[in-house]
């Protein structure tokens, strides 16, 4: 079966710019707010964001990080591959400051249980909250839910969703693939 | 994805450069965790370890130990000093008294050569060689590479002298294997009675002439003269020493270029190196304190990571 797309390269477009103005909906100037993409592959969702915050709504002084959770996964040890660490940018303080965390599609929920923990080693916020391109809304393990997301789609377990973005992949796309390991 | 070609780290001899390479990546992201506000991750909360240190030591332990903590690993902690050793207990007893308390991970440290190797192959547990005899200490040799890394880009290339007491140095061996595994030149330096006579079957050049060393070199690493284990006279006077093999600044203005200075530590002030020397610019002896941690957290943590639940 070939790849069923989920969105193309234009309701990308679209999402990306709707997530923006809810983002500024929300936060206003940013200047207590800080925006953290997750490793590895939240933080082309995020960068994308960030362009059009600042070139499109010229939000200045944007505070902007890049969180790795490799060492906070709750999986160490319990898969057959290692698991490989990411770059973590993060060069302020979130004390007191209102976190949006980004990442590309949520699916278990257990990336983000250990960003929330990750988080932690950089201060109190005073609050955190959480933007996904894509929702696959029946997979959840934990309590946790977006606050702001591109796409809900119902997905079946052995299914994929594969985020492509243009300076990775060589285009903007969102995938449902099967998955041939199951 | 990338995984160490070994099970158990006993020495830099049976470490690979990819190896090397992983170890110094892994050490970034660490180096990276140990300069937060917070510095600890949670990956080992269900490891257990034992620092089994059968000679004494004081940063090595120090370090190991801050090491695992920042890791949230369980750590116990023994000293041959306070221990059944004295009441006759062989190594492999001790040991596997301490793993039927469920220890995954075993850092040593002991007199004897070959301790490590030993007993990789008696117990069923991941073990660190933290210095075994005058034999091999790979985490010092790995700090010291990285160090190197940090400061100069590359370790590719580079010219390093390890100078003074090579015969009772276990770090001089272990950074012979680990310079050459990425690419550096090594030289020893010192007099001839301690410099041990393998050295040049290593592809290692020997000098006697210190100034010549240094005018060769990019690195000078020196090492602590070990007054404790020469049994024997191997050089007529300390004063003697520090006049042929003393690093000083007059020295190094003398050579007129700049030469990274490290030390593996603890230093005789005022014997290999002056006080001047070691707390100059081009001395970076407290980086390799600090890069000591986020290397034996990189080396624990990838060990770690092979244990299965």
């Amino acid at each position: 079966m070939s790849p069923k797309i989920l969105l193309s390269d234009k309701e990308i477009h679209v999402i990306l710019h709707r997530l923006a103005c809810q983002l500024i909906e929300n936060h206003d100037d940013f200047k207590e707010t800080v925006l953290i993409g997750l490793q590895p592959r939240g933080v082309y969702f995020a960068s994308r964001l960030l362009q059009i915050l600042q070139k499109e709504y010229l939000k200045k002084d944007l505070k902007y990080g890049k969180l790795d959770i490799t060492f906070y996964r709750d999986d160490f040890r319990r898969r057959n591959e290692p698991l490989e660490a990411n770059e973590t940018a993060i060069d302020f303080i979130i004390e007191n400051k209102k976190v949006v965390l980004i990442d590309d599609v949520l699916y278990s929920g257990r990336s983000i249980r250990a960003a929330l923990t990750a988080l932690q080693a950089f201060g109190r916020p005073k609050a955190i909250e959480l933007m996904v391109l894509i929702d696959r809304r029946f997979s959840r393990d934990l309590p946790i839910q977006p606050n702001y997301k591109g796409r809900q789609v119902d997905v079946i377990n052995h299914e994929k969703v594969q985020v492509k973005w243009l300076e990775k992949d060589k285009e903007d796309a969102v995938y449902l693939v099967k998955n041939n390991l199951k | 994805m990338k995984k160490l070609s070994v099970s158990n780290l006993l020495g830099i001899k049976y470490l690979n450069q990819q190896d090397i390479q992983l170890i110094f990546e892994t050490a970034d992201h660490f180096k990276e965790v140990i300069n937060r506000p917070i510095k600890k991750v949670p990956s080992l909360r269900d490891i257990t370890v034992a620092n089994l240190f059968f000679e004494n030591s004081t940063r090595t332990k120090l370090s190991f130990e801050l090491a695992e903590k920042r890791l949230s690993a369980d750590i116990i902690n023994f000293s041959a000093a306070q221990s059944s050793v004295k009441k006759g207990e062989t190594l492999i007893d001790t040991v596997n008294n301490i793993l039927a308390m469920k220890v995954d991970i075993v850092v040593m440290r002991h007199p004897n050569v070959g301790a490590g190797v030993f007993l990789s192959k008696h117990v069923d547990a991941k073990i660190i060689n933290a210095g075994d005899g005058a034999h091999e200490h790979p985490t010092q040799a790995l700090l010291d590479s990285y160090s190197i890394r940090e400061k100069l880009g590359t370790v590719k290339g580079k010219k390093v002298v390890i100078i003074g007491d090579v015969l009772h140095s276990r770090v001089a061996l272990s950074n012979i294997y680990a310079l050459q595994l990425q690419g550096a030149e090594v030289m020893v330096c010192g007099p001839t009675t301690l410099i041990p006579k393998y050295i040049p079957s290593l592809g290692v050049k020997v000098e006697n002439n210190l100034k010549k060393a240094l005018h060769w070199c990019d690195v000078a690493n020196v090492l602590r003269v070990q007054h404790e284990r020469m049994d024997v006279k191997y050089f007529p006077s300390i004063r003697e020493y520090i006049q042929l093999f003393g690093i000083n600044s007059e020295l190094l203005n003398a050579i007129g270029k700049e030469i990274v200075i490290m030390h593996p530590g603890p230093i005789n002030r005022g014997v290999e190196i002056t006080s001047e020397v070691a707390d100059s610019n081009d001395s970076i002896i407290l980086n390799q304190v600090e890069n000591g941690v986020a290397i034996r957290m990189a080396v624990i943590y990838l060990l770690a990571q092979q244990i299965k639940k």
